[in-house]
This record gives structure tokens, C-alpha cells and sequence, in this order.
């Protein structure tokens, strides 16, 4: 039988797990500091902010690991830059970003152990799917809350987490209660890609990248990004659309196992998506998409409440291409963002999306979801806001109205979908308020 | 990565010209051979037209120089630029094939990641030859490539497309910056291979390229005009973007689509980035006007042909830019010469004999 962790070394497991909020290591004894500086290496968690918090004791023992080991503080040289007055990408504060993770199955461990070098440093809100049994895996080495039924049972009612926060939803519930200013999703059947040299891609980062630099939707620019290094606006395009807009919204790709509807997987079972375009652009305003909640990042201050439950399927399931929940959400942000005159990128980052599911068995199913979008995509592409809608609060209930009268006829499913947005927009305004200090 | 074995992308030989303007020499072609061969070329002689140019042996081709210019269209010759590529849309309405495809003369044949040559008309010709869908974004890029498809969420009505009337490459060395920006990075090189076609959505703008450009020429041919620049106008180095936001109003308006993306070409020279800007200056105030102009130009529904439409634009030019700047005047007047030139060359019943270049 294994011996019960000592006091210290869950002391230590603790600090380690929150890293990020220490500020001053020089109070440890001398073999708690060494100990810590080992376990810090180990989880992979020494950035250069923890390295120099380590250097500051000025502790002999540790400060002979670091040069034993060789471990150097990397120096980013300060370059000119040529682009006056544009925000270029900031290195942001790890306190900055919640990783919302929807746990749709029960043994995290290997998709948190495949994302450890991703998210290590950041805090994650894992919400359990409320009709998930199994107790959750998850594994240690990561400062992160777990929410599962009765938590949302208790912050909304169990009536509210049965119609809103089921299967993949329940990850809605972890941007209904995040602090932070970025949200960063991603399925549970994902793994980091590989880009072309073999290097692992920090989804992550390239989200952050999108959201902290600006986006262009006033006109497209044929080089893409011109924020990317080693790319500009080219000749033709506008000066003063040049320093863009804030971008709300991130939508990422995935290699391997593409968004397919179950039709398309179906007819194409072999197929697997081996392209990796190398670009981020900027999808023009007005211009609606199919936005997969696959691997999204947004800025939760900006446009949160418009990312929402909403549109349920009678018969959806656990997998993606049995669901059309982000679909809905995503053109509901887009028209948001229109509106509001924020910016919606697509492109990087690529995640890898595992092997899962039979498409020709959700085919036996309804094919509901796939005959829906026939009736949504043009509503969403003609829906219009009133001057008087400055919140992302007020254009949902703007836009809830509208598809109650003019979606709601058509079949039940858009009129519950509308009365989920109002209840979700009340629901939101409750919790914040609550949240807030 | 195992590719499965699409039906190889027909040569159309019969069916495309490939329209090049130049006024120093045409040495580029010589790279090109293995691709261009098969092809009718369709050469525009800028400038001097006592100078000879010389045509690399083996290419079927027609020369039209100045003076062949004046000939054929007579007092209508005033809407072709001189001193300036935009005269290459010449070739355009002298060519009686389907497809276009222009490249500019210092535009030579790239690589991909893997090394390869990039047969970049071969690429133009499956853009135009499968659908565009300017209706809804797909997020994987042109569905109708090998390997991919539409993503969850695209509606089913909306995946036959429609035509594609524009093929718009890119550029890999030197990009297509506008002056102020080569001022600040005259060392900027575009070495990102991105490996993607997409559709511009409806109601987009963007800066056409005219340096490796292919067309439906039968399509939107009559709104590919690229303007008054060069000597005796104000204005250069617009000629491009010019017919690019012409030609995307009226496609957004007769439901046709508009690529982007893949091939690239390797653009070798990066020419005088002071002389560009003389010729630029004005363009990058005007643009300001222009872009929110062709923004909200809206097309009447009995605007069913492109002439119609270009024609209606050219009104529309006349009354609102012609505020900015006589300028534009002069320009909704060269638009209509344009269309009257290249209904008389064009025919609908293509019975009028036409006068022809030399050529072999």
C-alpha cells in the first residue's frame, strides 16, 4: 500500500499548482525551495517569470541547479517597429486567460497529460456534462475547478442546467462564471497538432495572438493577416482601415478528423484533412459563417454573453456532428460582432482532432440538425440590430425577438432557441452581478 | 499523404490566351516554357512601337504594339493606357478565346514547400473550372479541392456554387506592397506558402492584383477594363484595383464568384518604390473615396449583362466621383469607349471581320 503524501509535499504540490500567483519564494527554507524548483521543472512549468522568481532568493543550492543545468533566461531584443500607432501582440498575463474545458467524457487524463505543455500555466474551469455518471480522472499539476451537476444545479437551478448546460453546452457554463478577460475552449477529443517541422502548436498562444491583435473585416487583404510577421497590407488597401479593429473572436482548425456534418463523414469515411493552410484572416463583416466550437478562443469582455446555448436538437448527441449548438451560437456572435464592429478571425490554430464515432450511425438519427441550416443562414444573414442595441446583452435580445417571430413558426426548435437566448441573457446578468466583488 | 486520383485538370489549349504586356523583353518566357507552350499568346507592346520585341522561338503568339492599337480602334484607341501595363486589357478584348490568363513580365515560376515547380496556369484553370461559393464562408478554404469539403453547418442548397469568373494568384519574394510600405521594408519578402483558394464573400472588396490573373473572359471580360493611367493621366499603379472593385460589384450583382489564394508566381523585380509613389500619390488619397463608393454601389435589376452594368457604374462614376476629381470624369467616359470597343471587336454574332496583330 503506498504511503499517504506528507504535509510538505502537498504544501508543495499546491504552490506548484498556483505558481503564477506567488510573487516572492525568498521566506522558503532552503530543501522546500529546492524541492519546489524540481517539481517546477518536472511539470514543465518554469517560464521565464518563475525562473527569475527563483533567481531572487539568491539561494546558493538553486542558483548552482540553474547553471548546472544550463538554463538561461532567454532575451527578447526590443526591434523597431515600423508600424506606428498599431497594437501589436502583447505578451499577455497568464492571469489573463481561462481555459474552459467541457468534459463530455470521464478520463481526462490522457488529453490533459497530451495539453500539460499548453495549458500548465494557465488556470482551467473543467465543467462536467451534467449527463455525464462517471466520477471524472483528472490529473494533478494543474490549477484548475472542477464544476459539476450540483454546482450548476446550485448557481441556476436544475431546471436552467437541464435546458441549457447539456453535452457539449455545459462548457457555456464555464464562460458564464469566468473572471477572466480570454476564454480559451477546446474538445475533449483533441490533442495539440504538429506543424510542419514537428513542432507541438500552441493552440493557446495563436488564440491569444488572434484576439490581442487587430482584425480587419472593412476589407480583405489578399496576403491575410497583415499583422503576421512578414506580411503587410498590400497596394490597395485603404490607410485609414489600416490599424483595424479589437477581435472578439477566434475560430482555430483542426488536422485529422475535420468539422464534417454526419452525411459528409459518412460518404467520405476515409478522408482526413492533412492541409495545414498557414494563415489567419479576418472574416469580412456581414459575411456569416459556420463557426465550430471545436477550438475557439474570444474575448469575454468584449462579447461574451453572445456566445450561447441555444439551438438544442430533439435528438443531439455526443458528438459534434450530431449537434449544431456552436453553429447557432457562432452566427449569433458573428451578427453581434458586426453589429458592434469588432472583428472574427479564422485560420490558426490547427488542434488534432482524434478518431471518434460512427457517422453513419448518427445518420440513422434525424438528420435535423443538417435540414435546420437551411432555415438558419438565411435569417442570420438578413437579421439586422437596432442603433439602439451597444451591448452584446442587448443585440441577443434584439436578435431573440427576431427569431421567435420570424424562426419561431417554422419549427419548435427556433422558438425554444429564443427563449433560451432571453433566459441565458437573464441568467448571465444574475451570475455577473453576483461574481462580481 | 496518399492523394486519391482526381481527373487531371484539362489544358484547354483551344481555349485560353494568355495576355502579357511589355515594353522591355519577353526573356521571363523561356522559364515558363514547359507550362505556357501550348498556349496562344497574346502580346501588348507598351511604349516605343519602333522597338522590336523579342518573342523566344517556339510560342504561337500575335504582337499588337501602339500603333496596331490606333489602328484597330481608331479615335476609340483614347480609353488604352499608354506608358502604363493597363494596356494589356487590350488583349483582352481582342482575344476570342473563353479564358484569360495575364502575368506581368518580371513573374517567373515558383516553388512549393516541397520543391516543386508550381505550374501556376494549371492552377487558375481548376480555380475557374470548379465553383465559388460567395455565399457563406467555409471555413476549410475551397471545398472542392482535393482532401477537402464543406464544414458542419454549411447548408446543403448552398453547395453547388456558382461560376467562377475570377481567378486571383499571389506572389511569392516580393510582394505587392504600395510605395509607403515598400519605403519602410524594402527588404520584406513574402516566403509564407499558404496553402489555400478561397472565395471572396458577396459584398467584399479587395485590391486586384493584375500580375498573375486568370478569367472568364466570356464571363466578365467587358468589366476588366483597367483604366486611364500612365502618360497623360494623373494616376498609376491603379489600373488593377480599378477594374478588380468594377469587376466585384458587378459579379456580387449577377451571382458569379471571385477566388483568391493559390497559385503563386515568384515575383522577381521590386521596382522603384519613389517612382511608384509619384505615380501612386494620388491613388492613395482617392482610395479613401473610392472604396466606400464601389461599397455602396448598388446595381439596377435591369442591369442584366456586364456591359449594362459597367455602363450603369459609369454613370454612377461620373455623378459621384466626378466630385473628387475631373479626373473621373474623363474615366466614366473611357468606360463607356471601352464597352462601345469592345462590343464592335465583340460581336454577338461574331460575324464582323476583325483586323489581326502580328503574330506568327
Amino acid at each position: 500500500m503506498r504511503t499517504p503524501p506528507s504535509l510538505v509535499s502537498l504544501a508543495i504540490d499546491s504552490a506548484l499548482a498556483h505558481l503564477s500567483n506567488i510573487s516572492d519564494l525568498s521566506f522558503l527554507p532552503d530543501h522546500i525551495l529546492i524541492d519546489l524548483f524540481l517539481k517546477t521543472l518536472r511539470a514543465g512549468k518554469l517560464t521565464e517569470k518563475i525562473l527569475k522568481l527563483f533567481i531572487a532568493t539568491g539561494k546558493e543550492e538553486v542558483l548552482s541547479h540553474i547553471e548546472a543545468l544550463n538554463i538561461q533566461l532567454v532575451l527578447t531584443p526590443v526591434l523597431p517597429t515600423s508600424k506606428k500607432n498599431l497594437r501589436m501582440s502583447q505578451i499577455i498575463d497568464d492571469n489573463d486567460v481561462d481555459i474552459v474545458i467541457g468534459a463530455l467524457h470521464p478520463d481526462l487524463t490522457s488529453f490533459l497529460d497530451e495539453w500539460r505543455p499548453v495549458f500548465s500555466r494557465f488556470h482551467l474551469i473543467i465543467v462536467k456534462d451534467p449527463d455525464l455518471k462517471d466520477e471524472l480522472t483528472i490529473p494533478g499539476g494543474f490549477n484548475l475547478h472542477v464544476y459539476t451537476k450540483s454546482d450548476i444545479d446550485k448557481a441556476v437551478g436544475s431546471a436552467s442546467t437541464a435546458s441549457l448546460f447539456s453535452g457539449y453546452s455545459c462548457r457555456y457554463f464555464g464562460y458564464l462564471i469566468s473572471q477572466k478577460k480570454y476564454v480559451v475552449s477546446i474538445d475533449d477529443d483533441c490533442i495539440p497538432a504538429r506543424d510542419n517541422n514537428g513542432g507541438l502548436i500552441d493552440a493557446v498562444a495563436q488564440h491569444i495572438s488572434n484576439l490581442t491583435t487587430p482584425a480587419t473585416p472593412f476589407f480583405f487583404n489578399t496576403l491575410y493577416d497583415p499583422f503576421c510577421k512578414g506580411a503587410d497590407f498590400v497596394r490597395g488597401y485603404p490607410f485609414s482601415l489600416r490599424s483595424g479593429v479589437t477581435c472578439a473572436l477566434s475560430c482555430g482548425l483542426w488536422l485529422n478528423l475535420a468539422d464534417y456534418d454526419a452525411p459528409t463523414q459518412a460518404l467520405k469515411p476515409g478522408q482526413r484533412n492533412s492541409r495545414y493552410v498557414d494563415a489567419v484572416l479576418t472574416v469580412p463583416v456581414r459575411t456569416m459563417l459556420p463557426v465550430s466550437g471545436i477550438n475557439i478562443g474570444f474575448n469575454r469582455e468584449v462579447v461574451g454573453p453572445a456566445l450561447l446555448p441555444a439551438l438544442r436538437l430533439a435528438k443531439e448527441g455526443k458528438f459534434r456532428w450530431e449537434t449544431v449548438e456552436d453553429i447557432w451560437s457562432g452566427m449569433c456572435v458573428k451578427v453581434v460582432c458586426d453589429h458592434l464592429g469588432v472583428g472574427v478571425k479564422s485560420g490558426l490554430p490547427y488542434v488534432w482532432r482524434k478518431e471518434r464515432g460512427d457517422a453513419i450511425e448518427s445518420l440513422k438519427k434525424e438528420w435535423e440538425g443538417v435540414k435546420l441550416m437551411e432555415d438558419v443562414v438565411p435569417f442570420f444573414q438578413s437579421v439586422r440590430l437596432s442603433q439602439a442595441a451597444v451591448t452584446p446583452e442587448d443585440c441577443v435580445i434584439e436578435m431573440a425577438a427576431a427569431v421567435k417571430e420570424r424562426l419561431g413558426p417554422v419549427h419548435p426548435v427556433f422558438a425554444r432557441a429564443a427563449e433560451a437566448m432571453v433566459e441565458w441573457v437573464k441568467l448571465w446578468k444574475v451570475v455577473r452581478t453576483q461574481l462580481s466583488p | 499523404m496518399a492523394q486519391t486520383s482526381a481527373s487531371p485538370t484539362p489544358l484547354l489549349k483551344d481555349e485560353l490566351d494568355i495576355v502579357i504586356p511589355t515594353i522591355r523583353n519577353l526573356d521571363f518566357l523561356e522559364m515558363w516554357r514547359p507550362f505556357f507552350q501550348p498556349y496562344h499568346l497574346i502580346i501588348v507592346q507598351d511604349g516605343d512601337p519602333s522597338k522590336i520585341i523579342n518573342v523566344p522561338e517556339g510560342f504561337d503568339y500575335e504582337l499588337y504594339n501602339r500603333n496596331d492599337i490606333n489602328r484597330i480602334l481608331g479615335p476609340k484607341a483614347s480609353c488604352i493606357s499608354f506608358k502604363d501595363s493597363a494596356c494589356r486589357c487590350f488583349g483582352y478584348m481582342v482575344s476570342k478565346k473563353k479564358y484569360i490568363f495575364t502575368i506581368d513580365d518580371d513573374c517567373f515560376v515558383a516553388k512549393d514547400p516541397s520543391g516543386k515547380d508550381i505550374n501556376a496556369l494549371e492552377q487558375h484553370i481548376k480555380n475557374l473550372l470548379s465553383p465559388s461559393t460567395p455565399f457563406f464562408f467555409n471555413t476549410l478554404y475551397d471545398p472542392y479541392r482535393d482532401g477537402a469539403d464543406f464544414v458542419r453547418g454549411y447548408p446543403f442548397s448552398l453547395r453547388e456554387g456558382v461560376p467562377t469568373a475570377v481567378s486571383h494568384g499571389l506572389w511569392l519574394n516580393i510582394p505587392d506592397y504600395d510605395a509607403p510600405t515598400q519605403l519602410v521594408k524594402p527588404l520584406e519578402r513574402n516566403s509564407r506558402f499558404v496553402d489555400a483558394v478561397m472565395t471572396i464573400p458577396k459584398g467584399t472588396l479587395f485590391p486586384m492584383c493584375g500580375m498573375n490573373l486568370g478569367f472568364n473572359r466570356e464571363l466578365i471580360g467587358p468589366a476588366m477594363y483597367f483604366g486611364l493611367m500612365g502618360d497623360g493621366q494623373p494616376i498609376g499603379r491603379y489600373d488593377d484595383m480599378w477594374a478588380g472593385w468594377c469587376m466585384k460589384v458587378i459579379c456580387d450583382h449577377l451571382g458569379w464568384g471571385v477566388k483568391t489564394g493559390l497559385p503563386y508566381i515568384w515575383h522577381s523585380k521590386a521596382s522603384n518604390p519613389f517612382v511608384n509613389l509619384k505615380k501612386e500619390y494620388k491613388g492613395i488619397y482617392w482610395q479613401e473615396e473610392l472604396i466606400p463608393f464601389f461599397q455602396a454601389a448598388t446595381l439596377s435589376k435591369d442591369c442584366t449583362t456586364v456591359q449594362k452594368c459597367y455602363l450603369e457604374l459609369s454613370k454612377q462614376v461620373k455623378a459621384k466621383l466626378g466630385k473628387v476629381d475631373d479626373y473621373f470624369i474623363k474615366l466614366a467616359d473611357a468606360m463607356v469607349t471601352w464597352i462601345e470597343a469592345w462590343d464592335e471587336l465583340n460581336p454577338p454574332t461574331g460575324s464582323a471581320e476583325l483586323p489581326n496583330g502580328k503574330g506568327k
